[in-house]
């Protein structure tokens, strides 16, 4: 494999947009204006240039781009398409109609900030606020992550039966330029391979019926299929993760953790977040503390047992949420962070700060100065008042 | 006896199940008003089989002999659009094909 190594430099969108062309899907549906991402006008342009196969539907709203790509992949076909932020509410009533029928429909999407006010930048508020959708959810560091997590996806997804989003920092990812590996068409094709769906509308053979009308005696029963698919597809991303890291030698999971090992301290963030986050724990380290990373990659299905094995020898743990869930609580990833340790006898001590609403930037030395915070926490030196800070909130 | 239910791990893998269903689905006790057919004033035109929505018009060999009334809902399309009804029978509803009368008469 290494001898065909390809490194190009790409944009993350374009990085997530050669993917989708290397996947080659039957149906893409897209509304390629914004406050979609460049990823589908991107990929229009192989559908113009004869680079792909795929019917290219231009719907007239992100609503339409998601109902089409149900209808398409109900009927049988691989289908996909991009959004973000704005675009990603009103495809909303849509996503857990996706989950419930288990199309298997990967969607790469840039986290952008939701209204109001009006800002077009980055925070995770957009997939946060659809977290309960039903569609699994991985959370990228950069624009290498997301190009392989797209191609990782398409075989979770069919495998589980699950639709999955794929999420990039909107602009410091999407937009910004770097070096990626990419794997060649041939292996690509041969990696994802045929997809044959168990079931669908255009068969002759085994006629069906999607989506009727369910009520109080068979809703239950049927929403627990698709519950328990989510249980299920911890292992089918475990085992895919695996596959990967063996045919291209980059290796994932639910998590990656940097110099957790002998670490009292860390940060448990996602995004881009982390890629500044090594720099900081590196210079921390050369201070002669023991700090480590936990990159949180997969928010949906919560890798609840995997997590508190990781932080429960630590001493002190700070969340780092992209969004606020307006709960009067913490952040999404602190509270479901908090869920999962409930049943640990040991667990950390811990403290949570919302930062970069709207696209603000973190510096390097905050993410130090949270670190000395916990240090100081863990040695009952400090206290704070409430369970989550704002991070750089002007009051 | 009631049909035993199925458990949530007997159902197919998605929420998807056989075609065809509809057929036991008894849309029909919905109905508060019935279509009584005059099979003497029926020219056969099968306008009615046309517009039913609920496929409740029953057709043997090209002519309507009655209604399916385990699914027929009632809604008094067939009877509305009938052309002999619109015509000849309306004025005088004797010469009508579809008469819409009350359910409840046909309740015991
Ligand atoms: S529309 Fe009227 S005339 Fe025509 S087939 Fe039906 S009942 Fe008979
Ligand atoms: S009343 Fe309505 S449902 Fe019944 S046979 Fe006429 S058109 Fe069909």
């Amino acid at each position: 494999m290494a001898d065909k190594k390809l490194t190009v430099a790409k944009t993350g969108n374009e990085a997530m947009a050669e993917a989708m062309r290397q996947i080659n899907p039957d149906v893409v549906a897209a509304y390629p204006i914004t406050p979609a991402t460049e990823i589908a006008q991107i990929f229009a342009g192989f559908v113009a240039d004869g680079l792909v196969d795929t019917e290219f539907v231009t719907v007239e709203s992100e609503h339409s781009a998601m109902s089409a790509t149900i209808g398409a992949a109900a009927a049988g076909g691989r289908c996909m398409t991009a959004t973000s932020s704005q675009g990603l509410m009103l495809m909303a009533e849509m996503l857990p109609i996706a989950s419930s029928l288990r199309l298997p429909i990967v969607m790469p999407e840039v986290n952008r900030t939701i209204s109001a006010p009006i800002n077009i930048h980055c925070d995770h508020s957009d997939t946060m606020f659809v977290r309960d959708s039903g569609w699994m959810q991985v959370y990228c560091e950069d624009a290498q992550e997301a190009y392989d997590s797209i191609l990782m996806g398409i075989k979770i997804a069919e495998k589980i039966s699950l639709p999955m989003m794929v999420s990039t920092d909107g602009f410091i990812i999407s937009h910004c330029m770097a070096n990626i590996d990419l794997i060649p068409d041939e292996d690509v094709k041969e990696y994802i391979g045929k997809y044959n769906p168990k079931t669908w509308l255009l068969n002759p053979e085994k006629k069906i019926t999607v989506g009727c009308l369910d009520l109080q005696d068979y809703y239950f029963e049927h929403k627990m299929v698709a519950i328990d698919a989510m249980r299920r597809a911890k292992g089918v991303i475990k085992e895919c993760c695996k596959e990967f890291g063996a045919r291209f030698g980059r290796e994932y999971s639910f998590f990656d953790t940097y110099k957790i090992e002998d670490a009292d301290i860390a940060i448990l963030a996602m995004g881009s977040l982390t890629g500044t986050a090594k720099v900081a724990v590196d210079n921390m380290r050369r201070a002669g503390k023991k700090v480590g990373l936990i990159k949180m990659r997969v928010f949906r299905p919560f890798p609840a047992d995997e997590l508190a094995r990781v932080v429960s020898g630590l001493k002190a743990l700070a969340i780092m949420d992209r969004s606020d869930a307006m709960s009067g609580l913490e952040g999404p990833l602190a509270v479901e962070t908090k869920a999962a340790l409930y049943n640990n006898d040991t667990k950390p001590k811990i403290h949570s700060y919302v930062y970069g609403l709207g696209g603000r930037d973190v510096q390097i030395s905050e993410l130090e100065s949270i670190y000395n915070d916990m240090d100081d926490l863990s040695r009952a030196k400090k206290k704070f008042d409430e369970n989550v800070t704002y991070l750089g909130v002007r009051e | 006896m009631e049909k035993r239910k199925l458990g949530w791990k007997e159902l197919p893998d998605a929420d998807s199940i056989e075609a065809g269903t509809s057929a036991e689905f008894k849309t029909g006790d919905w109905r508060s008003q019935r279509p009584v057919f005059h099979k003497e004033n029926c020219i056969h035109c099968l306008t009615c089989w046309v517009v039913c929505p609920d496929a409740a018009i029953i057709v043997e060999d090209g002519k309507v002999t009655g209604y399916d009334y385990d699914h027929c809902k009632g809604c008094g399309i067939c009877a509305n659009e009938c052309p002999v009804n619109k015509g000849k029978g309306k004025d005088d509803v004797s010469k009508r094909p579809i008469i819409m009368e009350d359910e409840k008469k046909f309740q015991k």
